[in-house]
């Protein structure tokens, strides 16, 4: 058992808006419940690289290639700083890395769900990368101090890719009659997936009373989802585009937008292994892992024989 | 019949010129592009990504140049996106399939250590454009060589696999680097008016170069002399190149009128 004592000094020390760093002392439970989301986080970002480098080499224009290109890049750039504060917490690379090729990890599963058109491109970075935001604006505040920074950084790009997204999105909503089709397809498959992210309700979030005690999450998935409809309702009305849900409404009461019943069973579904692409990502996933894995022996085999060598000289 | 040869103009060499340069470094991109997610680990994710960008980007600048030297109101992507095959001037060598990650290494090693010593002297080029372009791109193509050339020592001097491979890769490439030194009357031209290189001054350098990593990697060195594919820069390529073609121009020719931009 911990010592009360101490659990009551962090307490203290959350409760004060102090941040948590890799050295100070913290509950065993903290440490694991934050290897699992920032190890999740990073995950994410990774298989997040597939569903979008499926349209990099059919991009439409050299330009939408290029913004792609650097899209799917700054995503492995948040793997690597997103493994690297998870680290902090006293554990590898590698294992993260195989808990969830070969065990029970998790990442989003909105990567689970296909991009069949270019539109998806840019409906992921609408809707996708804009509800990510909402997510990681919070979490930038995060108590635990690398994972706040983290998510500082990560929020500065997002907000990018974000805006590329939509600025694109709002060109095909004004473009040609195939085009427009293409975008509002697009949005009618990513909307409810995107409302999805935020995980289940709070009355079946195990976890959420938790993580907020201990600051490391600051709002509900609730009240997250909510601040993200209200938002992108106004988007999707700025470029024309419908969102599929009838029973959208304005709530003068509370101020904010009504929305329908989320399909929580398609979700579950997902989740549990039957989305679209679930199988193909981490079948590639695998396969780059174990495909890569003479290069890495090779770089650490080589780098063994320098540092001999060099032992050797001095 | 007789074929006559008609004398080149300027703007029909400065046109070619910047057309072969683009178009190996569009295709060569594209290859690379492939990598994306698929990598042997995460820095290298970020590396090929970060190289494919480089050589997109250099191409997508020397398009948009050759579309102000051609004057017929074209911009960068319909040299990317509406011509074919034969059309298409880059290398052989670029269009090759990705292979494994040794075979990308040591295609982008022998490639970027070409373009090391060719942009080295076109950044003192006659056109202040195009110099600035050439001057700007080099300090990339420094970063491609360095990170190439390294990956190339640890995989020649790691493992007996990784030895293996990547000798067997330079191999396999070697009958596609006698058309990096390849010279027509385009570059004639372009030499002449102080706008283009001659490949031959700095062969023997690139040779060296080549020589070196490959014997500090501990592999051998392949035969010079051995018989060399030729004609990409006439138009003539593998059939990898179509298929690459098919995928890259798909979307953007199914709807031309549209605005992708």
């Amino acid at each position: 058992m911990e010592n009360q004592e101490k659990l009551d000094e962090f307490q203290a020390r959350i409760d004060a808006g102090e941040k948590i760093e890799p050295k100070d002392w913290m509950p065993e439970r903290y440490r694991q419940q934050l290897i699992r989301m920032m190890s999740q986080h990073a995950h994410s970002e990774i298989v997040g690289m597939l569903p979008e480098g499926n349209w990099i080499e059919r991009a439409p224009s050299l330009k939408r290639k290029l913004v792609l290109l650097a899209k799917v890049q700054d995503e492995a750039g948040h793997g690597l700083y997103l493994y690297s504060a998870t680290e902090t917490l006293g554990i590898d690379r590698s294992e993260l890395v195989d808990q969830y090729l070969y065990g029970s990890a998790k990442y989003s599963s909105i990567f689970n769900y296909p991009t069949m058109t270019y539109a998806d491109i840019c409906a992921i970075g609408w809707l996708v990368d804009g509800a990510a935001i909402v997510n990681q604006t919070m979490l930038a505040r995060s108590s635990y101090g690398p994972y706040s920074r983290a998510n500082v950084r990560i929020c500065k790009e997002e907000s990018f890719h974000k805006k590329q997204g939509y600025e694109m999105l709002a060109k095909m909503a004004d473009g040609t009659p195939e085009q427009q089709k293409m975008a509002q397809d697009s949005v009618n498959r990513w909307w409810w997936p995107s409302l999805m992210m935020f995980g289940p309700h709070d009355s079946d979030s195990p976890n959420s009373a938790e993580l907020i005690k201990w600051q490391v999450k600051l709002k509900t998935n609730d009240e997250l989802r909510q601040h993200f409809v209200d938002r992108m309702v106004m988007e999707a009305e700025a470029i024309g585009m419908e969102l599929p849900d009838p029973d959208l409404e304005y709530n003068e009461e509370t101020g904010h937008w009504d929305f329908g019943d989320i399909p929580w069973d398609e979700f579950w579904n997902v989740v549990k292994g039957n989305g679209v692409m679930n199988r193909k990502r981490i079948k590639d996933r695998r396969a780059a892992h174990e495909n890569g894995e003479w290069v890495r022996e090779a770089a650490n085999a080589y780098a063994r024989k320098k540092k001999l060598q060099q032992e050797k000289a001095s | 019949m007789t074929t006559e040869t008609k004398e080149l103009t300027k703007q029909e060499a400065f046109l070619a010129y910047l057309l072969r340069l683009a178009d190996d470094r569009l295709i060569l991109g594209q290859r690379m592009s492939e990598w994306c997610g698929h990598g042997p680990q995460l820095e290298e994710d970020l590396a090929m990504a970060n190289m494919a960008l480089d050589l997109i980007g250099h191409a997508t600048a020397l398009y948009e140049y050759a579309a102000e030297i051609e004057d017929e109101g074209h911009d960068e992507d319909y040299f990317a996106y509406f011509r074919d095959d034969r059309e298409f001037t880059n290398l052989q060598l670029c269009e090759l399939p990705k292979g494994d990650f040794g075979f990308t290494i040591a295609r982008q090693f022998l490639f970027s250590a070409f373009s090391y010593f060719q942009y080295e002297r076109l950044k003192d080029a006659n056109d202040e454009q195009f110099a600035g372009m050439m001057n700007k791109h080099l300090k990339e193509i420094k970063y491609h060589l360095r990170h190439s050339r390294e990956w190339v020592l640890r995989l020649g001097d790691g493992t007996e696999e990784s030895h293996e491979r990547i000798q067997e890769s330079f191999d396999e490439l070697w009958m596609y680097i006698g058309e990096l030194f390849y010279m027509d009357e385009v570059d004639e031209f372009m030499i002449k008016e102080g706008l283009g290189v001659d490949s031959s001054e700095f062969k023997k350098e690139w040779k060296k170069l080549v020589e070196d990593t490959l014997t500090e990697a501990t592999l051998t060195v392949p035969d010079w002399d051995q018989f060399m594919m030729s004609g990409s820069r006439k138009g003539i390529h593998t059939e990898h190149l179509g298929h690459l073609l098919a995928q890259m121009q798909f979307l953007r020719r199914s709807y031309p009128d549209a605005e992708w931009k």
